[in-house]
Parts: C-alpha cells; sequence; structure tokens
C-alpha cells in the first residue's frame, strides 16, 4: 500500500514552501522519525521528518523547488517489495491544483481567487513617487526600513523576544544582530511589561527604541507603559520630554491561533492621544512608514499582520522614501461607493471592489495607513464624490474605527449620505479555533460586497 | 562597609548644615503645601514627604552630575532635593502656569530635563523599568551615570519590580534600586503584604546585592549611597538599598491613618527624626548655636513662604496650553 508524502504546513500562516533538500534518495527504506528532507518557510528552514515507515517509491518534486503550496505530494511511500508503479498515480506536480486554494482566511472563493493575482502583483497607491521600484514582501520591506534607519541613527536600537539570535520569531529582524550586533538588537527575556517600561525610560535617556512584540497580544502585559509611561509624559512634563520610539509586532488573526492570539487593537491604541498608530497594508506602506515612525520624535504603535509578512508588493528603490502619517491612500478610484480600509482590511476591499466592478459598481478604496492622525479629509472628500460610505477592519464591532469615521462623516458631510454608513468588522466574538468558524467571524469581502449594495440599494 | 550612624567625627559642619538646611527644606515645604492642600489651592492627590527626608538628602549627596533619579507619586523631596525650584515645584501643585509642567502635570507628574529628574509617575511600580531603561541609555551611550531609581514598599510586591531586577543584573545596568520602606503600603503594613519582609533580600534571587540602611540617618543614608554608586560605576551592575523609614502624614491627604496608633507615630517622631538628628550632632557636638540654626530656619521659611506666594500669584494655564505637548 503506497502513502503519499505531503508538503507539511509548518506555521499557522503557511500557504507554500520551498522543498531546500532531500535528505533521502528513491530506494531508501525510512523509519518514522527520521528526517526526511528541509523545507524553507518564509520564516525559517525546518526539518520535515517521516512519520510513516516504508521504501522510498519515488520522489516527485525535486529539491529546490520553489512555491510548492502545503498538501501537495512530494513523494510516494512504498512498502518493502513493493514498486512505485503500485501505486496510486499522484496528479502531476499539484502546484496548479492546490493554486485555486483560497488563503485560508479569505472566505468567499470567487473573490478570494480575484484577490491572489492582485496581492502579488500589487496596487498601484495612488501616491507613490515616479522612480524605480523593487518587489518586496512586507517582512523584507519592514527589516529594510529599520536596517536603514538603525545605519542613520546610533540611537535606534531594536529590542524584544527573540528578535537577535533566534533571528526574530517571524523573521523581521534577520540578519540584523549579524550587522548591528547585541548592543543594537537585544533578546530579551520573556517579560513585556519590563522591557516596554525599559525601553520607554531608554527613550528618556536620549536613544530611540524599537520594542518588537511577538504579538500584539502579548502587548496587553505592557499596555501600561505604552499609555501612560510613553503616550502621556510629553504633555505632563510641560513638553520637556516625549518618548522617541516604536512599538511595533504583528497584530489581528493570524491563522487558527485561536481567541488569545488573534486580536485587532487598532480601535483601543487609536483611542489614546499622544500614540501615533500605523496599520501598513503593503510592503510600500510597511517600509515608509516604519521609517517616518522611527523618525519621529512621538511614541508610535505599529501594528503588523502575520498574513501580510509574505505578501509582495512593489516599493520604490529611493532611500529617502517616507510615507508621512495622517495621509491616507486611495487605492481605486471609483464613484459610486467608499470603501475606507486599513492593514489587511484593504486586501479585502479590494477584493470586494473588482468583484463589485464586475457588477456595475463603482467603488473607490481609501487605504488609511495611520489611523492616528486619520486623513479625514481623504476620506469625507470621497464620501461627499460618492455619497455612500462602507468601513472595513477586522476587529471587534463595538467602539470600532468604523464606529468613528462613520459619526465623522455624520458629523461633517451628512447632507451628502444617501445612505447609512455601514461598518464591516469582525464579529462579536472572542476569536474561536475551529476553521469554519474562525472564516465566520472574520470580515470577509463577500460580507463587503454585501454592504455596498446595500447602501447602494442594489 | 556600610557606616554607621556615629560617623560624627568624620563630618564637617557645613556638610551637616547642608543636610540640614536641605531636610528642613523639604519638611517645612511639605507642611506649607498641606496647608495650601487645606485652603482647597492644591487639588488631586497630594502625598508627602515629611518624616523621610534623609533618604533623598543623603542620597544626592552621594550623586554626581548627569546622575539620574525617578520616583513614585511621593515626589516633592526628591524635587526639591536634586535642587529642583521650589516655586516651580508648589506652582505646579497649585497647577499654574509657572508649575515645571505648566500646571498640566500635578503633584504626581513632574519632571525637570535639566536637573535630571525624569519624574514623578502615578501608577505604582511603573518607574521601577523606567529608571532601569534611563540606566540602559547611559550604558548604551558609555557615559558613567547611575539612576537612582526611587520606589515604596508597596511598589516592591509589583510583579515588573522582579522583571526589571533580572534584566539590570543581566544587563549590569547602572541602577541603584532604593526601596523607600516606609512600612505602610498606604494602609497596608509590610507584615500584612508579605512574608518575606526583608525587601532588599529578593534582589539576591537575581544576583543584585543590597543592604538594609537606617534611612532616617542621613549619614548612614550618604554613606551606603557612596558604596552603591561606587558598585554600579564599576560596572558591576544594580545595588539595592532598602532605607527603613516612615512617613508621619498619612498617605495622602485624604488618608486619615487608622491602620497604625498614634503613639507608633509619636515615638518614630521622638526617637527618630532624621531633622532633630543633625540638629543633635550639631548642637551637642558644639558645632552650630541655636542662634545659628534659627537663622537657618528663618531662611527656609522665607523660602517656602516665596514658593506658596508664588504658586498661588502665577496665573492658571491659558486654556489654548490644554492643545499643546501632546505631540513633539
Amino acid at each position: 500500500m503506497a502513502t503519499e508524502v505531503l508538503m507539511p504546513a509548518l506555521s499557522p500562516t503557511m500557504e507554500e514552501g520551498t522543498l531546500a533538500k532531500w535528505l533521502v534518495k528513491e530506494g531508501d527504506t525510512v523509519k518514522s522519525g527520521q528526517i526526511l528532507a528541509e523545507i524553507e518557510t518564509d520564516k525559517a528552514t525546518m526539518e520535515f521528518e517521516a512519520v510513516d515507515e516504508g521504501v522510498v517509491g519515488k520522489i516527485l518534486v525535486a529539491e529546490g523547488t520553489a512555491g510548492v503550496k502545503v498538501n501537495t505530494p512530494i513523494a510516494v511511500l512504498v512498502e518493502d517489495g513493493e514498486t512505485v508503479s503500485d501505486a496510486p498515480k499522484p496528479a502531476a506536480v499539484a502546484a496548479v491544483a492546490v493554486a485555486a486554494e483560497a488563503p485560508a482566511t479569505v472566505a468567499a472563493a470567487p473573490v478570494a481567487a480575484a484577490a491572489a493575482p492582485v496581492a502579488a502583483s500589487g496596487w498601484p497607491h495612488s501616491d507613490l513617487p515616479e522612480g524605480p521600484t523593487k518587489t518586496m514582501t512586507v517582512r523584507e520591506a519592514l527589516r529594510e526600513a529599520m536596517a536603514e534607519e538603525m545605519r542613520a541613527d546610533p540611537t535606534v536600537f531594536l529590542m524584544g523576544e527573540e528578535v537577535g539570535e533566534y533571528q526574530g520569531a517571524y523573521k523581521i529582524s534577520q540578519g540584523l544582530l549579524d550587522e548591528f550586533g547585541p548592543r543594537r538588537v537585544v533578546d530579551t527575556p520573556i517579560t513585556e511589561m519590563g522591557f516596554a517600561g525599559i525601553a520607554t525610560g531608554a527613550s528618556w535617556g536620549g536613544l530611540k527604541p524599537i520594542v518588537e512584540f511577538m504579538t500584539f497580544n502579548f502587548a496587553m502585559q505592557a499596555i501600561d507603559h505604552i499609555l501612560n509611561s510613553a503616550a502621556k509624559t510629553l504633555y505632563m512634563s510641560g513638553g520637556q520630554m516625549g518618548s522617541p520610539m516604536v512599538f511595533r509586532g504583528p497584530n489581528g488573526a493570524a491563522a487558527r491561533v485561536g481567541a488569545q492570539h488573534s486580536q485587532d487593537y487598532a480601535a483601543w491604541y487609536a483611542a489614546i492621544p499622544g500614540l501615533r498608530v500605523c496599520m501598513p497594508y503593503s510592503a510600500a506602506d510597511a517600509k515608509g512608514l516604519l521609517k517616518s515612525a522611527i523618525r519621529d520624535p512621538n511614541p508610535v504603535v505599529f501594528l503588523e499582520n502575520e498574513i501580510m509578512y509574505g505578501r509582495s508588493f512593489e516599493v520604490p528603490t529611493d532611500p529617502d522614501f517616507v510615507v508621512p502619517f495622517g495621509k491616507a491612500s486611495i487605492m481605486r478610484a471609483g464613484s459610486d461607493v467608499t470603501i475606507v480600509s486599513f492593514g489587511i482590511g484593504v486586501s479585502h476591499a479590494l477584493a470586494a471592489a473588482e468583484t463589485l466592478a464586475g457588477e456595475g459598481i463603482s467603488a473607490e478604496v481609501i487605504n488609511l495607513r495611520t489611523l492616528r492622525p486619520i486623513d479625514y479629509d481623504t476620506v469625507l472628500a470621497s464620501v461627499m464624490k460618492t455619497n455612500r460610505c462602507v468601513t472595513v477592519e477586522e476587529g471587534f464591532p463595538v467602539g470600532s474605527i468604523g464606529d468613528h469615521l462613520a459619526s465623522t462623516i455624520m458629523q461633517r458631510a451628512f447632507d451628502y449620505l444617501d445612505a447609512p454608513v455601514v461598518t464591516c468588522t469582525g464579529k462579536d466574538v472572542p476569536m474561536p479555533y475551529a476553521a469554519n468558524l474562525e472564516k465566520f467571524a472574520l470580515i470577509t469581502p463577500a460580507e463587503i460586497v454585501t454592504a455596498v449594495k446595500s447602501v447602494c440599494y442594489r | 562597609m556600610a557606616k554607621k550612624p556615629d560617623a560624627r567625627p568624620n563630618v564637617s559642619k557645613e556638610e551637616l548644615l547642608k543636610y540640614y538646611r536641605e531636610m528642613l527644606l523639604i519638611r517645612r515645604f511639605e507642611e506649607k503645601a498641606g496647608q495650601l492642600y487645606g485652603m482647597g489651592l492644591i487639588g488631586g492627590f497630594c502625598h508627602l514627604y515629611i518624616g523621610q527626608e534623609a533618604v533623598v538628602v543623603g542620597l544626592e549627596a552621594a550623586s554626581k552630575e548627569g546622575d539620574k533619579r525617578i520616583t513614585s507619586y511621593r515626589d516633592h523631596g526628591h524635587m526639591l532635593a536634586c535642587g529642583m525650584d521650589a516655586k516651580g515645584v508648589m506652582a505646579e501643585l497649585t497647577g499654574r502656569e509657572g508649575g515645571y509642567s505648566k500646571g498640566k502635570g500635578g503633584s504626581m507628574h513632574m519632571f525637570s530635563k535639566e536637573k535630571h529628574f525624569y519624574g514623578g509617575h502615578g501608577i505604582v511600580g511603573a518607574q521601577v523599568p523606567l529608571g532601569a531603561g534611563l540606566a540602559f541609555a547611559d550604558k548604551y551611550l558609555g557615559n558613567d551615570n547611575v539612576t537612582f531609581t526611587y520606589f515604596g514598599d508597596g511598589a516592591a510586591n509589583q510583579g515588573q519590580v522582579y522583571e526589571t531586577y533580572n534584566m539590570a543584573e543581566l544587563w549590569d545596568l547602572p541602577v541603584i534600586f532604593v526601596i523607600e520602606n516606609n512600612q505602610y503600603a498606604m494602609g497596608t503594613s509590610v507584615k500584612r503584604s508579605t512574608k518575606s519582609t526583608t525587601l532588599f533580600g529578593r534582589g539576591l534571587a537575581y544576583g543584585i546585592p543590597g543592604e538594609q540602611v537606617d534611612g532616617m540617618d542621613v549619614l548612614a543614608v550618604k554613606a551606603a549611597g557612596e558604596k552603591a554608586v561606587a558598585h554600579c560605576r564599576a560596572g558591576k551592575g544594580p545595588y539595592i538599598l532598602e532605607m527603613m523609614t516612615y512617613r508621619y502624614r498619612g498617605h495622602s491627604m485624604s488618608d486619615p491613618a487608622k491602620y497604625r496608633t498614634r503613639e507608633e507615630v509619636e515615638k518614630i517622631k521622638t526617637e527618630k527624626d532624621c531633622i532633630e538628628h543633625v540638629r543633635d550632632l550639631l548642637t551637642q557636638g558644639g558645632l552650630a548655636s541655636d542662634e545659628e540654626l534659627k537663622a537657618i530656619d528663618k531662611e527656609i521659611k522665607a523660602i517656602v513662604n516665596e514658593s506658596a506666594e508664588f504658586a498661588k500669584d502665577s496665573p492658571e494655564p491659558a486654556l489654548s496650553e490644554l492643545w499643546t505637548d501632546i505631540y513633539a
């Protein structure tokens, strides 16, 4: 009886990987637990062990093959004496078969399929400067932003759990220890409140710390220092001393990590005067905003997204490229409705806009990029043009960014509205683990399409 | 070697007079602040330092220019001891434009970058990692400054204190943790909050040396401070000083202090008062006459009265100040 060996998922958000090296060859007998291959994810190179015993009948994916989708058959194990021709024929290398699969967190299949190529090439930003660009992932963009700013300013340093020797839990800081050394890439014990406080004190002492939280869920342990120590001191000191620093890390749901690891804190931090709050969507956002954040004399909460880390976009190669705070980006112009979003929500909004275009509804998609300050002018100008607005975010519905935008639009553009503003958010529940429930809890392009149709009375 | 109180022979008249003057300034200032609070000129929370003066005066005597200090909300004494202007401190208490934070910080939140005073923190224990962070910056920048990080016996039970001990020792940060053990965390005595009542000893678990010091004796405080400072400046990492002290007043102005007896307070005042101690050293040693000391009393009273007048006369901040200093 032949057994297919499938490309494994080695992290919550892994969709594909590189088969870096085979450690067995056809004809070898393998025992369960034996290392079969090295597989490279976007975060790390991992060893992959055999579960079943048998003889390697056929290797289906050659070493060095990149972009192998999770669950693609990569080898066939046969029993002693059996030959591979006895094995059921695996479908030709399954990259094609699996490619149609939607990314785990994007629910509505047809819409997601439309989204995939879009995300790969990247939507043009309305305000990307003229000039050459290069394709890079959000992860690489964040790393490059930190490295460039650390080269430019010796008082900038990175601190957090596993940022140094481990090369970053999500590999954002990969290589930084080698370049900058342990004085400037500081591994901390698991002690969020403590190191957030130490970093804030260091910012008063003349340094510009970048604090990496392994996830913003863990920053809950440190939120007192983010708010009470970092955000308020400039005011409480009558302007004598502020906190030039960045708190950054992944925020929001990843994939299947459950309630305590899946929460969007955008609206929480955006409520606090004294903080700046960024949430990039693309790699260009990520690089330009993080550079602005590191240079800013104020404490910046920089909310990233694990699912976006591996996605590629065009980024200007100009080393002086920065994205200013308080400047939204119009990702797609439209005339019938304004969809306002930020972070990963923008990818859902763009996917919805594509679907809507097919049904004759022209949606303008605004990527806020910073949530404090918010670019009200761009939102209001768009709503005054389209007369309809839908907001999109992953966070909880009560006290959401969408609520705030709806209220602002009502107060400042009431006469322009042809329909109530509809807020699309995550569901009002702790994040469930079950795959179907998680999909159901998250905001989807299909829900955005429905919301847009409702405000268009279609 | 920690010196004991009878270090008397080695102390000059000038040095003793300096301590006397500085401790008296804090006491008279705090008495005046209490009075202004009673008159409604100071609002909110107001935590007086009366009784604990020897701690900050002794440690400031062990510091050098460039050293930093950070403390909790019971911070008026620390500010006066590090040379901040009494007028600016009092005007902050009254919430006026002339205050150190332009009236926007209040009693618990005051800072002076010039005097390296980093607050004034209202969240119990928060100043401990913040202080270690100041020391982190000094070490990173390669200077030999130390940071005095003050906190009380109450804060000593906060988890972040121990997170900080761990990293401060791990990274050899030049920080002196000063536990001002005045024996009551608001209304809860040390004995009612822990069975581990020798608070400095908790640092030993992280490898941080420390000692208990008679915090009512300014000379003992200074001697211990010098030892701790030498340890830090030599690059040996943090040091803990547990100052055994006592506050005469309630936790804040609104605390009736029913959790301890009048006799207990009186006994300390009579037997251990830090100002009387120095006064005795001066007079019994024949170093200063009553007249000399009275002249100092008068001088201090004038400074305090002047600060109170300034704090009353300074205008309230302009309403436009509401919107400034939120972002740099």
